[in-house]
């Protein structure tokens, strides 16, 4: 392919496959050239230098003429007549917010419709993703469903099959709860090295809804479910690729499971699902099929596709892990982060999310000197199990250089690991569950970078 | 007495009412039994122990000639192409399928990882080829054909004999050749339930130390500066307002352009207006999935619309035909297989290809 050329140690293939080896051997020559001295010598001198006081300069200083134009001369909107009600009968972002879109990773996939597309992390405010926005993971390409011609099958270990309509499922007690979603591959591409260069392509594989529909456990129980033997559950979709996943009973006897057709506030978005889709909370996203058309209760596992050839985790030996379905606690800055430039010195919000597939986030440490000192953020609220949690804390620029680090503890425990404690243990060719702590170096000149610290 | 009748009467006709329903249980009026029929007609999935699997067989040879006609334009002949999806077929031995272990995944240095490298169950292979294939037709393959495929694939894999008939009778025999049938373990703590044992315990467990932690930080990996735009301007991919922007990777790191002049958003780059039959027929492109095969701009499996419409231009009569019948050596041995597309839709796309191909 042509793109061999301009490798650069950023991904290509299907998100199972990201690693290039020659992309990975010139990210190393080119550290070893040293690039990566001069960059560590910068942070060395700075972490040095100690908090000697600058002046920090005013962000919006008062121009010549004695007043700020956009004050003394009053704009079109404050002395004109604005538009009507409903000149929109579905409202959009204003067109100075054009730049938050989700895109696809360059190279990362040969077609569109086997492919990923990253939630913009870095222009989100709190924990819930616009439903335009929510990253996209199509296997055969998306659909847009017809709802009144949808039907859903409950079949396997059950005394009677049964088939629902919409209209039906629609009709049952609903549960609407907040969860995270996240690929298994998310941050894949940066388990050996740095590929890619801001936090919508390192963790944009992530969103979080509220989702609304009927917990899974209900729908098995009109049809007579075996749930002392049934111990798996099948998931089937009903696009092309009929996407199929196995779903522990011991999840969904629990009530967490949906069948949900809600997402915040109006229905599925067609991207994801529409008109039902799964919701498995604290499970990666392959298990939330999308387009969701059957239901299977059986007592063995399936090894579907996506549980048997990708998804699954190479470990050092060569022993692959199968039926790694959790995603464990993680969390990661939005801003600052790579690719941005700080405006000036002086006082910023470090932001960002942190999650849990076991639970709620019991805290987040936030490091600006590469992990070597922390301190707790706030945790806004709602904390919900299984949902973002947004956290923010105080940050004084002082222009010097800087590494931004975040670490999230859930409520079991887990402190999310850093890449020498994560690599130490699964290496470095696992593709899936890469939840490590992730590093913006932020340069003297103001711009921030993806970097990985030793 | 008939007023007392007339009420007794109507409290009969509520529970007679009630009867009819009482099959839906908690939530009567929701749901109905699925016939044998519905669910035969999906209940397609094949587990390990071949529940589901249905009865049949094909031979390797059948297989090879379903694969070359439907399949290897975009797994290759051999099922080794690297052009739209990883390689299927490739990096076992004789060896392995002794042992059921692929001795290359241990290997830090092999290069990458085929499908019959990883896969450990031949109903995988089934299940997925017979609910899934081909990828712009998927469910279209007979039984027979699924048979077949899979025998030729699992026979490049050295697996099963090139005279080999694969079928229900004898899958299990296959099964137990399977290179990595013994490269799967569920020995962790990642799956949200106790039905595989596994355990509890995290496999990697970090402390949060808070104060003077870690040596002091080396940077030991960044992307190099001429991966710089490689996702394109980052300027255009951060908001225009607030705390930062987004840096300017068209310029050289430390040259961005000042703060008060921030980039215009992409999207709002004036375009220029393609015409309406233009949008009409990118669209068909979509809907029949020639855009599986075929970029803009980009080779993928077959050449870019744009390379077409230059070698082609002006003629839609040969482009129709080329998209109905199909062919190869035109732009190389990988074969295009012939599409099922109405008339109309095949002189869109063609007229379209003819005129420039134009967005």
């Amino acid at each position: 392919m042509k793109d061999d050329s301009i490798n650069s140690g950023r991904v290509r293939k299907a998100p199972e496959h990201f690693l290039s080896r020659e992309g990975i051997k010139t990210v190393w020559s080119e550290a070893k050239r040293g690039r990566r001295d001069f960059i560590r010598n910068a942070f060395a001198a700075a972490a040095a230098g100690a908090a000697v006081p600058v002046a920090l300069a005013q962000g919006n200083p008062v121009p010549p003429e004695g007043g700020d134009p956009n004050i003394l001369n009053l704009p079109e909107h404050a002395t004109g007549l604005g538009q009507g009600v409903a000149t929109d009968g579905y409202g959009k972002p204003s067109k100075f917010e054009a730049n938050v879109q989700r895109r696809q990773s360059p190279g990362l996939t040969q077609t569109t419709q086997a492919s990923v597309s990253f939630a913009p992390l870095q222009s989100l405010f709190g924990i819930v993703t616009p439903s335009g926005l929510h990253f996209e993971r199509h296997h055969q390409g998306w659909w847009d469903i017809d709802p009144s011609k949808h039907r859903f099958m409950i079949n396997g270990m059950v005394k009677k099959p049964m088939v629902f309509t919409m209209d039906e499922i629609m009709r049952l007690p609903a549960v609407s709860r907040f969860h995270f979603i996240e690929c298994g591959a998310n941050t894949a591409v940066e388990w050996g090295n740095v590929a890619v260069p801001t936090v919508q392509y390192t963790h944009g594989m992530l969103s979080c809804s509220e989702f609304t529909g009927v917990p899974l456990i209900t729908l098995l129980e009109l049809a007579g479910a075996d749930l002392k033997n049934g111990k798996f559950v099948l998931a089937e979709g009903g696009e092309g690729s009929a996407m199929t996943r196995t779903i522990p009973m011991s999840l969904i006897t629990s009530g967490e499971v949906i069948v949900a057709y809600g997402q915040n506030g109006e229905m599925l978005r067609p991207e994801n699902g529409y008109p039902l889709r799964l919701v498995v909370p604290g499970v990666q996203g392959v298990s939330w099929v999308k387009y969701l058309r059957r239901i299977e209760v059986g007592d063995k596992p399936y090894a579907a596709k996506d549980e048997a050839i990708h998804y699954i985790d190479l470990q050092p030996g060569g022993l692959h892990r199968q039926y790694t379905n959790l995603q464990e606690c993680k969390s990661v800055v939005t801003t600052p982060s790579g690719g941005q430039v700080l405006l000036d010195k002086g006082f910023y919000n470090i932001t960002g999310l942190a999650w849990s597939g076991k639970g709620k986030i019991k805290k987040v440490d936030v490091s600006v000197d590469g992990g070597r000192n922390w301190r707790q953020a706030r945790l806004e609220t709602p904390v919900l199990s299984k949902a973002l949690t947004r956290f923010n804390i105080d940050w004084v620029w002082d222009g010097k250089a800087a590494i931004i680090q975040s670490r999230a503890t859930d409520d079991t425990g887990y402190v999310q690991p850093n890449y020498q404690q994560l690599r130490a243990v699964r290496g470095t060719r696992s593709i899936y569950h890469n939840n490590a702590i992730q590093s913006w170096l932020v340069q003297e000149n103001g711009e921030v970078k993806n970097v990985q610290v030793s | 007495m008939s007023r007392f009748r007339n009420a007794w009467l109507a409290v009969l006709a509520i529970c007679l009412a009630g009867t009819a329903y009482a099959q839906s249980g908690k939530f009567p009026g929701v749901g109905r039994e699925a016939t044998p029929r519905e669910v035969a007609a999906w209940d397609i999935d094949v587990r390990p122990d071949f529940k589901g699997l249905p009865a049949g067989s094909g031979s390797v040879a059948k297989g090879q000639d379903v694969w070359e006609a439907k399949c290897a334009h975009c797994h290759g002949v051999f099922g080794e192409s690297n052009e739209v999806f990883s390689p299927l077929i490739g990096g076992t031995t004789a060896n392995d399928i002794k042992n059921g272990r692929v001795a290359n995944l241990s290997r830090e240095d092999y290069p990458g990882r085929t499908t019959i490298m990883k896969v450990a169950t031949v109903s995988t292979l089934w299940d997925y080829i017979n609910r899934a294939m081909p990828w712009t037709n998927p469910k279209t393959l007979t039984t027979e054909e699924v048979y077949a495929v899979t025998a030729f694939l699992l026979n490049l894999a050295g697996v099963v004999p090139d005279n080999y008939t694969l079928s229900d009778k004898n899958i299990a025999e296959v099964q137990a050749r399977m290179p990595n049938r013994n490269g799967m373990t569920t020995a962790h703590a990642m799956w949200p339930g106790n039905e595989f044992g596994g355990t509890k315990v995290p496999d990697v467990r970090a402390k949060a130390c808070m104060k003077d932690c870690a040596t002091e930080p080396k940077v030991a990996s960044f992307l190099p500066d001429f991966a710089r735009n490689a996702h394109g301007n980052l300027a255009e991919q951060n908001r225009m307002v607030g705390a930062q922007r987004g840096a300017d990777t068209t310029r050289p790191e430390g040259k961005a352009a000042p703060a008060a002049a921030p980039a215009a958003p992409a999207a709002a780059a004036p375009k220029a207006e393609g015409g309406a039959d233009n949008k009409a027929a990118i669209a068909l492109t979509a809907k029949h999935s020639c855009t599986a095969c075929h970029g803009m701009t980009n080779k993928i499996v077959g050449p870019s619309f744009a390379d077409i419409a230059k070698k082609h231009a002006g003629k839609a009569d040969y482009l129709t035909g080329k998209i109905k019948a199909g062919g190869s050596g035109v732009w190389g041995p990988v074969p295009m297989p012939p599409q099922s597309i109405g008339d109309a839709d095949a002189k869109a796309i063609a007229h379209w290809l003819a005129a420039g191909a134009a967005r």
